[in-house]
């Protein structure tokens, strides 16, 4: 009995989203009286894989190959499995980003593990889980009635666990991924570049919706709020569907669920499907000119307004506050 | 080539979901139910690809009691050329959903299996991805764009940081996300065509499946609403607040 958590890394940093499923799986592993381990995937991570012995665990899985370089589900899913069953996992722990949500049904189904989705708690006694479902209109609360048991984890929904002193160790993993890569196989990532924080790491975030109308309005109104307060900018389905910005700015159901210290939703009216990805952000600021739209009523601070006239204003007196 | 295709029965997320009194499931009373977006955008797909003359027969099954039947019928009137219906009444958890298309699966043999990459009703999405493990199949999952070549299929897929591009051998699993497509509204000869095009009907047990879900609801709750805050009257009025009240400055 143990548990297992997969530790996902980004230019050579863990990501913060896997923290929190550290932070979820160490508080699993306490109330079940067990250790803890990690499993780590990439190519040439040997800084990473070092740096994770820092988080209390017993072992840190390290699968270090070229062929790991680029993410391939099928290929994750062998490295993530064969930790789990070296370790003897009856938790196995990911997070509900991309990787994780294409990953870890296929080591649930691997493990024949019943699998919750993108949970937000726990009830450490009856050891039942909370998940949102209806985008985020119902919270369900669920069994798994499998020995072994897989969870991925919402990335804001708990407190990013912290290093400590080195200690444990690392293993490395030795694991045939020819079966899963022959039939599988990366072509290219094309990364929407830019130099501001991402989304799901940032304590700001920027959003803007149709009201800006095209990216002219996102780079003259958004844009210089988003690098005075070093933000990550997101957006609504509509403005990715009409091609403005790219898919990974998407905050909501589908997109990206973010929950800053504070979140900006400029021109935007406030869909079911948007309030589902930011409305456990710690302070909400509305900016819309229609004062009837739905976003008011989850915004802290709602200011009606035409944001192509109030932006400008906002970014002068934001500065003027931070620089007394 | 043959494409096997899902449809799931949903209530319509526009609507207002609530809980019912004992918080054993929601109120179904007034609720309008759909095919779930994913499902009609994986329906799409598989139609334009033999519209393209790149497939021969498309196949849509679905999983769920008789009144599913309407969301199978709007599959045959995107152009789905016949439909299998799985029976039941159960509750279904993602993994029994998978153990059920896996059979489906092999009874048709098809070359491309697309499915909506979650259902809006439990945002799951895990099936797609059990079904291509129990079937020892690759897969594209959360696929904005597909390019068919024969024996394998080029997609670009959503991911956190951009797209990537990857290439799976046929036969493989597909999932599909927003922005593959933009599925049609089905015209009325078609929707009347679609009353005359096979169904099939089966159950678990004739498909050899248990329902024996791995994963059980306990309840049903509403999460905190988050109370409505304060109106401010210009942008002096919002810094102010958020320095001095907020302290998020």
């Amino acid at each position: 009995m143990s548990v297992l958590i997969f530790a996902e890394h980004k230019n050579g940093k863990v990501v913060k989203a896997s923290l929190g499923a550290l932070a979820f799986g160490k508080e699993v592993a306490a109330k079940l009286g067990t250790g803890y381990n990690l499993v780590v995937a990439g190519s040439g991570i040997g800084d990473v894989a070092e740096s994770l012995k820092a988080y209390g665990a017993e072992k840190v899985y390290v699968a270090d190959a070229p062929e790991l370089g680029n993410i391939v589900a099928e290929a994750y899913t062998e490295v993530v499995a064969a930790a789990a069953k070296e370790s003897g996992a009856t938790m196995v722990v990911g997070v509900a980003n991309s990787t994780g949500k294409a990953v870890m049904p296929r080591v649930a189904a691997r493990l024949d593990a019943g699998m919750a989705s993108d949970i937000i708690g726990w009830d450490a006694d009856a050891m039942t889980f909370d998940r949102p479902i209806y985008a985020g209109n119902v919270i369900s609360t669920l069994k798994i009635d499998t020995d072994v048991k897989v969870v991925t984890v919402r990335g804001t929904a708990f407190e990013p666990a912290e290093a400590g002193a080195a200690g444990g160790e690392t293993a490395a993993l030795s694991v045939d991924l020819g079966a899963a890569l022959a039939k599988t196989k990366f072509v290219a990532m094309h990364a929407s570049n830019s130099a501001r924080p991402e989304l799901t790491e940032a304590s700001v975030v920027i959003s803007g919706g149709r009201g800006l109308k095209d990216i002219g309005g996102f780079e003259q109104y958004i844009y210089p709020l988003a690098d005075l307060l070093n933000a990550a900018v997101g957006t609504t389905r509509a403005v990715v569907d009409a091609g403005i910005l790219p898919n990974d700015l998407q905050v909501g159901q589908t997109g990206q669920i973010v929950a800053p210290d504070l979140y900006f939703a400029v021109g935007i009216s406030g869909a079911i499907q948007h309030l589902a990805g930011m409305k456990d952000s710690k302070v909400i600021v509305a900016i819309n000119k229609d004062d009837e739209a739905p976003i008011f009523n989850v915004a802290d601070y709602g200011l009606v307004a035409d944001a192509t006239k109030v932006m400008p204003e906002l970014v002068e007196k934001v500065s003027a506050a931070k620089s007394n | 080539m043959k494409i096997l295709t899902t449809v799931k029965r949903v209530p319509d997320p526009d609507l207002k979901i609530k809980v019912n009194g004992d918080g054993s499931g929601i109120v179904e009373d007034g609720l309008n139910f759909i095919v779930n977006y994913f499902d009609e955008i994986a329906v799409e797909e598989a139609v334009r690809c033999k519209e393209a003359g790149k497939a021969d027969e498309v196949v849509a099954v679905t999983i769920g009691p008789d009144d599913s039947l309407m969301q199978l019928r709007t599959a045959l009137a995107i152009g789905a050329d016949r439909g299998i219906h799985v029976k039941t009444d159960a509750t279904l958890d993602s993994d029994t959903v998978a153990r059920i298309l896996q059979k489906v699966y092999e009874l048709e043999n098809p070359n491309v299996l697309f499915m909506g990459k979650q259902a809006t009703d439990d945002d799951a999405n895990q099936a797609a991805q059990i079904t291509a493990e129990l079937l020892g199949l690759p897969m594209a999952v959360f696929a904005s764009k597909i390019t068919m070549n024969g024996d394998s299929v080029t997609v670009m897929r959503e991911v956190d940081g951009g797209m990537d591009e990857i290439e799976v051998t046929l036969p493989a699993l597909i999932s599909a996300d927003l922005r593959l497509n933009e599925p049609r509204y089905p015209s009325l000869p078609n929707i009347m065509k679609a009353k005359r095009k096979p169904v099939d009907t089966k159950t678990p047990e004739d498909l050899g499946v248990a329902i024996a879900p791995k994963v059980s609801m306990v309840k049903l709750t509403e999460p905190p609403t988050r109370a409505a805050g304060v109106r401010v009257a210009d942008v002096d009025e919002l810094v102010s607040k958020l320095v001095n009240e907020a302290k998020a400055l």
